[in-house]
């Protein structure tokens, strides 16, 4: 058994900055990482980042998981890092059971932070199981991270951030995106992303989706029809595309499988995308001793994901007797960085999630 | 139409506008339209003529005497939404973000491309920067007609 102050399951962008925080207070941490990189979904987004300064805006994604690692790296000492390595049991009296290169290992930890992040949201539709449908970011991990070219001719279905991003990205690889489409009445993302797409010649079609896949061993045409306002299929508005992928991006899912194994309290919150943990102000859960932070809690941008590590990262290292030398500051920077980046119409969502949350986060 | 198609109207386009005959020299258009928590042309403007303030979800606000059309901001905004433009004559001069290959060379005539994604007529391509800086996104000037003025966008090959 190993024993550990502080583990932090997940190494994306709020796993990273918890560590580096915790560890600048003088936390002995540990990152495990399913994944062989850290960085998380960072390391494939090739555009350049929206929010202030602090937290890395118009540097790309991708250099931003460098600047995260190299912020952990420098405190080797107390940071350690375990990668290609999945955890697969979390218990109540604080052990961990993870499994790399077939190898079963133990960790006690007094606390742990939870940054797992989210999954890509599926839907049903005919034929949804054929090679050539993919999940947006799947597209994005192949072409990104691997230089696989995943398509020729694909549709997009869904216009959110990811999907408007992925567009743009798939066209920079070489690939032709015949369209983006929308169920909804409105384009669900940024727009400047809508316009930077529609500009280079892809159309954004909105009360529009998919019905079916057709193909024999794998996509060679789509079925999309038109929606009305209450969402019913217009009558003979199907049409018939030649393609050979789609793309889904519909949403993600807070990925808070672990945190059932050990019955942590949990809510269904349409506007932080689905189950969620509840958590008080300090980021803790039904167990004062496990923290979560990023999109376990609540999807939303990947510059939130890293304030809330930062804060998260204080909290705990704090609660675990090492309070950071800059406590007070950062504990009020954090906060209104965070309040700032979700006071815009897009963050109403979160705010509103956050809201209803509290009525249940009677929990400390 | 923006919230639909990502293509914004006229009238909105000629809201980010300076009057005409400010723009005997360079001016920076910001094509922003929504309140995203963004600042980086604001805080990338060595001249301090582009203002968000503190909640950085506020539309940018160009001063356009302050504005010196550097480009700065062009390759600094990560929605790709800012451009500068001048009217040389009978000419539209324009400093354009581009992210796609082939990049264009000095001197070559490439395609006017307007924000539906329609050619809309020529593009001779005067100035093709990328300083390391600039961070992997290109700054292309390129020449095209007056009258594309408020509908040129881009270039295609």
């Amino acid at each position: 058994m190993i024993f550990k102050d502080l583990v932090i399951i997940g190494g994306g962008p709020a796993g990273l900055s918890a560590a580096k925080i915790a560890a600048e207070a003088g936390v002995s941490c540990l990152i495990i990482e399913r994944d062989p990189f850290l960085g998380g979904q960072l390391i494939k987004q090739t555009h350049m980042f929206f929010g202030s300064e602090k937290q890395y805006a118009k540097t790309r994604g991708l250099d931003i998981a460098k600047i995260l690692i190299d912020d952990c790296l420098k405190h080797q000492d107390l940071i350690e890092i375990m990668t290609s390595t999945t955890v697969v049991g979390l218990y109540k009296d604080k052990v961990i059971t993870t499994l790399h290169d077939d190898t079963y290992n133990k960790i006690k930890a007094k606390s742990i932070i939870v940054s797992t992040g989210a999954s890509e949201r599926f839907f049903a539709f005919e034929n949804n199981d054929l090679p050539g449908v993919y999940g947006a970011g799947a597209v994005q991990t192949l072409m990104n991270v691997y230089g696989v070219k995943p398509a020729d001719k694909v549709i997009m279905v869904g216009s959110g951030n990811i999907g408007l991003i992925v567009s743009y990205q798939l066209h920079q690889a070489g690939v032709k995106v015949l369209k983006v489409i929308e169920a909804a009445s409105n384009i669900g993302g940024y727009k400047v992303h809508a316009s930077k797409i529609r500009r280079i010649g892809i159309p954004i079609e909105t009360r529009k989706t998919i019905k079916r896949a057709i193909g024999k061993d794998k996509v060679e045409q789509v079925e999309i029809v038109s929606l009305d306002d209450d969402w019913n299929i217009v009558d003979n508005s199907s049409e018939i595309i030649d393609v050979d992928a789609v793309c889904i991006s519909v949403g993600l899912i807070p990925q808070r499988n672990l945190l059932s194994m050990i019955d942590i309290k949990t809510k269904f919150i349409k506007e932080l995308g689905g189950i969620v943990p509840i958590i008080n102000e300090d980021h803790q859960t039904s167990d004062k001793d496990v923290y979560v932070c990023g999109d376990v809690s609540g999807v939303e941008e990947a510059s939130s994901a890293i304030v809330e590590g930062y804060y998260t990262g204080l909290i705990a290292a704090r609660n675990l007797g090492k309070e950071h030398q800059d406590f007070k500051t950062l504990n009020i920077d954090y906060k209104n960085q965070l309040l700032n980046l979700r006071s815009g119409p897009f963050g109403k969502k979160t705010l509103k999630g956050l809201e209803i949350m509290k009525e249940d986060a009677n929990v400390k | 139409m923006l919230n639909k198609t990502g293509v914004p109207s006229l009238s909105l386009i000629k809201t980010k506008f300076p009057e005409q005959n400010k723009l005997f020299k360079a001016k920076a258009i910001t094509e922003c339209y929504e309140e995203i928590p963004c600042n980086p042309c604001s805080t990338s403007c060595p001249f301090e003529a582009i203002t968000i303030g503190e909640d950085i979800n506020k539309l940018p606000v160009v001063d356009f005497d302050k504005c010196t059309g550097c480009g700065i901001c062009v390759y600094s905004c990560p929605g790709l939404a800012i451009f500068t433009v001048a009217l040389k004559k009978e000419k539209a001069i324009f400093k354009i973000p581009y992210e796609l290959l082939p990049y264009p060379k000095v001197d070559e005539t490439w395609k006017a491309v307007n924000r539906d994604g329609l050619v809309i007529g020529e593009a001779i391509i005067k100035k093709v920067i990328l300083k390391p800086k600039q961070d992997r996104t290109l700054l292309v000037e390129v020449e095209v007609d007056k009258n594309l003025l408020y509908d040129f966008i881009t270039i295609k090959e």
